[in-house]
């Protein structure tokens, strides 16, 4: 049986942390919709939803209630099983990621706590492969949705998804294997705790580098513009997702968000110190009296805040990229691929491992 | 029930789900399937590592095996568009006949091992994780003869397909 503590330890180290993870997943994936649509509206002189609740904050929740009531189609000769199982597989391999992130050092809210809380799910130390795995079983959400969906459209958006994920795949792995080099560990928060002297964007050569690697790479996983290619509207309809409807299609919403949150966080956490605060040259114009200061300022922002300031920094990135850049053509892609990234993230990776060997990094 | 309980009910559920899987890998009629319930029975596979106390073969068996190659065999067979026809061919296959050679042989391996497992109980949990260190120290230790023949293979494939996806000159 389980005793009064035991079941108090529980509570505290997992109960509190996925009640926490799942109400920040569900008001992000609520939320974000309205967000990508007021920044894409502002950046094109408009100004976006404004009629449900103030500024359209009641949008969503509007958006949600229709995605609900709306008829669920299945294609009369579609492959049934698979056609409704797709959506499941995208969302859950989504949320998946999410519990191996940590969001922070433990903590115990500010003295609110009797004793310290951790800010993650689960502190696995391979976190990062854990990561990268579910992410690679997303893409059979993907290719099963165009497949089962019996519609040339749909089969050639799961098809472009397809080699496009597994394109993308290896240079983001090795940007990725090279974070892994300058810290010494797979473990997310041991990557932060790695980054205290000097975060890996910053560690030249090879950190500026790897981030671009992981950036680009990390769009094309998400399939967000100018990698929207399996969904290209003008050529495919819609892509893998042309013939779901009702809340099917909002699980493919979704997913594409939690994907987004997933890269974006995963890019905070490696390259620019995660909950780590960033502090303006401390090494060298540090004992400067006012740039001392505005240091001590940043380092008393909570660590959480730090975190998500960076994640939505990199999520406002990529609205911002879907309002900037046409669409690549698939040649493109392609080539951009595997003859751009590919051999500069073997580069990296070589230099990073050369460099660790030496002692420099 | 503590962590070790936990351990060896997500080791047999998760080989109760590898077993059932592949038997249904073998008797689906549609290959798409087929493929789908072999990835299934991958990433039970990768649970199973994970029970067993090594975490980073669990994360390689599902980037590389269920990542990364089952992705090409999904994407060949459903490019090939196999239907009811091929679906048939494949029911003409599987004839009653066809279970006999293979069911000897697994319950030849069965026996082996519930021999195995009633001789040691013990040896069934080998509890002790294995970090990506050990596992990168084998490799490139005491099998590393293995990982360069590997590489060289792998490096052979490279060649023959970059050759055969060269833009032909006449």
């Amino acid at each position: 049986m389980l005793d009064m503590n035991q079941l108090l330890h529980y509570v505290y180290t997992l109960g509190i942390p996925v009640a926490v993870l799942l109400a920040f997943i569900l008001a992000n994936a609520v939320y974000l919709q309205l967000m990508e649509r007021k920044v894409l509206a502002h950046m094109q002189g408009r100004l976006g939803p404004m009629r449900t609740g103030w500024h359209g904050l009641l949008q969503p929740i509007a958006d949600s209630v229709k995605f609900l009531m709306k008829e669920d189609i299945i294609p009369a000769k579609a492959d049934k099983w698979v056609f409704s199982l797709a959506p499941f597989i995208l969302l859950v391999m989504a949320f998946g990621s999410m519990v191996i992130i940590p969001y922070g050092p433990p903590t115990d809210f500010f003295g609110l706590l009797p004793k310290k809380v951790p800010l993650w799910v689960s502190n696995l130390n391979v976190g990062i492969l854990y990561v990268l795995a579910f992410s690679s079983v997303g893409t059979y959400g993907v290719i099963m949705a165009g497949w089962a969906s019996n519609n040339k459209y749909s089969l050639m958006g799961g098809f472009r998804s397809a080699a496009q994920m597994i394109s993308y795949e290896i240079p983001m792995a090795f940007s990725i294997i090279t974070v892994v080099l300058m810290s010494g560990s797979l473990n997310l928060s041991d990557i932060v705790n790695a980054q205290t002297d000097r975060l890996f964007i910053v560690a030249l050569p090879v950190g500026p580098v790897a981030f671009f690697l992981y950036l680009m790479s990390g769009i094309a996983e998400t399939n967000r513009v100018p990698f929207d290619l399996p969904e290209a509207e003008s050529e495919l309809v819609a892509g893998y997702f042309t013939e779901y409807s009702g809340i099917r299609f909002g699980m493919f919403y979704m997913a594409e968000y939690m994907n987004m949150i997933v890269v974006s966080l995963l890019a905070s956490i490696m390259f620019l110190g995660g909950w780590l605060p960033v502090q303006i040259l401390p090494h060298t114009l540090g004992h400067i009296a006012p740039i001392a200061f505005i240091n001590k300022l940043l380092a008393a922002i909570p660590p959480t805040i730090w975190l998500l300031g960076k994640l939505y920094f990199f999520i406002f990135f990529y609205m911002w990229l879907r309002a900037t850049l046409p669409r690549y053509r698939y040649d493109q892609l392609m080539s951009i691929s595997w003859k751009i990234l590919l051999p500069l993230s073997l580069g990296t990776l070589l230099v990073a491992a050369g460099m660790k060997q030496m002692g420099w990094l | 029930m503590g962590k070790k309980g936990y351990m060896n009910l997500l080791f047999y559920i998760s080989g109760l789900i590898a077993v059932i899987s592949t038997f249904l890998v073998i008797t689906r009629k549609s290959t798409v399937h087929a493929l789908l319930y072999l990835i299934v029975s991958l990433l039970a596979v990768a649970l199973i590592f994970f029970s067993l106390g090594a975490p980073f073969m669990a994360a390689l068996e599902v980037i590389i095996y269920a990542g990364a190659i089952m992705v090409l065999f999904v994407f060949v067979i459903m490019m090939l568009n196999l239907g009811a026809q091929s679906a048939q061919q494949e029911s003409q296959w599987l004839k009653p006949g066809i279970w006999i050679g293979p069911s000897i042989l697994m319950i030849i391996l069965a026996g082996e091992l519930i021999g195995l497992f009633t001789a040691d109980p013990a040896r069934l949990y080998a509890t002790n994780m294995i970090g990506p260190k050990q596992v990168g120290i084998a490799l490139f230790g005491p099998y590393v003869l293995g990982v360069e023949l590997a590489s060289m293979l792998l490096l052979a494939g490279l060649i023959g397909a970059y050759h055969l996806g060269r833009p032909h000159k006449h």
